[in-house]
């Protein structure tokens, strides 16, 4: 049996030291996603600007299930050695983390782009970001509905 | 056993862009899912997928969770020369299954 | 119950036998409709394309296995049924089928452990085991394409009742037979996904709630665990006789394994 002072001190632990479990409960759960999807957009690009453009993100807008999402990118570019795509970085804003995938290419991919299936675990923007040459940034974003979210949801059965 | 599966033209002209799907099985275990009883199911992903043509690297995806169980990767790549084209998933716990496809270019 | 009732109750239930009756609910063969209809485009796509449909992995597994020796009789599958693009063909349209050996029918996992223990010398394979549903993957990859054909004979007959009973029978705390979401209901929704006919078209199948490859089993052991009823281990008969009448209200469609499911 717990005394008071027993249980006081198991609330206060509880309460400083935030468990996975709590972090589910968390009412600062999307501004805490988004900040993380700040911080590592701000990885991505240095303090560079990001333009939109040129890069086209394809996602389907309604999906079966968020466990495996189709997703497509595509970046206009002559993939020359004087001008090509050298990253394309894919991000979301609502995942437990934000970095979904980093493409490392270069002249010899003859189209900058990749096809990939990913996993979405909330109703969000997704990021495309693609890294040029000659140093510039330049993105697109899609919204993505989620109803049965990856990540969090066990599939038991 | 079949680890993955890599499918592209077996032949090609010089200059062309070609397209290569490859699809890996991996379970892609994201590190947030628990079990029944509560633990924490511990991450294991592939972290690096790596195409080389002719030992040269053509096209380099790092992976993270957010990439979905038995991953598709397709992308394209110039048809530069005969020889041959490596694929390569690197991952936790020492994963790692190459595949390899030869192609004629004239 | 008296003489006279229970001959009564028997004539019935013959001339319910030999009829084959369309039981209430059960669709009509032009109106049968695969999951594969009530699914995206992009999940029909990744079924479609067999570069891409992550249950090909499986397939290709199955395929080695089938060539490898196994157990005391140190023998392969191929041994005795060479190559199973000719010697599978359309098995699997037709499972469950009637064994006599156990006086039942059994599933196409049943069928290969029967084949395992009883042709290789070897281990039964585990249910829902990698190497299980790869064989079953490929055995019925060998049937895609082809219509179900389930024939139900007085052998059989009594199995396909219990599986048509259980499907009718309310059941679990939450009080819900099959057929009031799959034979009723069918193309409304359940918290957002579709409610499809529940036809057995493409098993094993790659399901992405899953994120891997599984029987038809498990996902009847979803459904039951979801109704909040009994649920049954693997390979028991009440879930061997529900495949059976499953695939047999199915009969006519074509199989799609490996499919892709949401």
């Amino acid at each position: 049996m717990t005394t008071r002072r027993e249980f006081l001190v198991l609330a206060a632990a509880s309460f400083a030291a935030p468990t996975a479990a709590k972090a589910q409960l968390d009412p600062n759960l999307a501004a805490k996603r988004k900040a993380a999807y700040e911080e590592a957009l701000g990885k991505v690009v240095g303090g560079a600007q990001v333009r939109t453009g040129r890069v086209k993100l394809q996602l389907p807008p309604l999906i079966d299930n968020g466990n495996s999402v189709p997703l497509s990118v595509a970046v206009e570019s002559p993939m020359t050695a004087a001008d090509h795509v050298k990253a394309i970085h894919v991000l979301t804003q609502r995942n437990p983390l934000p970095d979904v995938m980093s493409v490392h290419l270069g002249p010899r991919a003859g189209r900058a782009g990749i096809s990939t299936r990913v996993r979405l675990a909330d109703t969000q923007t997704v990021v495309a970001i693609a890294e040029l040459s000659d140093g510039t940034f330049w993105s697109d974003s899609a919204e993505v509905v989620v109803t049965l979210s990856a990540c969090l949801e066990e599939g038991l059965i | 056993m079949a680890r993955a599966v890599v499918t592209l033209p077996a032949q090609a002209k010089r200059g062309e862009i070609i397209e290569i799907k490859t699809l890996v099985q991996h379970a892609m275990e994201t590190g947030f899912r628990r079990t029944q009883t509560g633990e924490l199911i511990p991450r294991d992903i592939i972290r690096r997928f790596t195409c080389t043509y002719n030992a040269i690297e053509v096209y380099r995806v790092d992976l993270h969770p957010a990439v979905a169980a038995n991953p598709l990767i397709a992308f394209t790549t110039i048809a530069t020369e005969t020889g041959t084209l490596s694929f390569q998933w690197v991952g936790d716990n020492g994963y790692s299954v190459t595949e390899i496809a030869p192609i004629r270019v004239e | 119950m008296s003489i006279r009732a229970a001959r009564l109750f028997l004539a019935l239930s013959a001339a319910r036998l030999f009829v084959e009756p369309a039981a209430a609910g059960e669709i009509p063969l032009p109106e049968r409709r695969s999951g594969y209809e009530f699914m995206s485009r992009e999940t029909r796509a990744m079924q479609d394309d067999d570069t891409g449909n992550p249950g090909t992995l499986w397939v290709l597994d199955g395929e080695a296995l089938w060539k490898r020796k196994a157990g005391a009789a140190d023998r392969a599958c191929s041994d005795c049924h060479g190559d199973a693009r000719e010697s599978m063909k359309a098995v699997a349209a037709r499972y469950p089928a009637f064994d006599p050996a156990r006086g039942r029918p059994v599933n196409l996992e049943q069928r290969i452990n029967a084949c395992r223990v009883g042709g290789q010398k070897a281990q039964p394979l585990a249910y829902e085991s990698k190497d299980l549903l790869a064989l079953a993957a490929y055995v019925a990859r060998q049937s895609r394409g082809l219509p179900i054909d389930i024939t139900i004979d007085a052998r059989t007959r009594p199995f396909l009742e219990s599986g048509r009973e259980a499907f009718f029978r309310r059941q679990g705390q939450l009080n819900l037979a099959c057929a009031q979401c799959h034979d009723d209901h069918w193309s409304g929704k359940l918290a957002g996904s579709p409610i499809t006919q529940a036809h057995p078209t493409g098993y094993p199948l790659y399901r992405l709630e899953w994120q891997g490859l599984g029987s038809i089993e498990r996902r009847l052991r979803g459904c039951l665990a979801g109704l909040r009823a009994e649920s049954y281990p693997y390979g028991a008969p009440e879930l061997v006789d529900l495949e059976l009448y499953l695939m047999w209200r199915a009969n006519g469609m074509k199989m799609e394994t490996p499919a892709v499911r949401p």
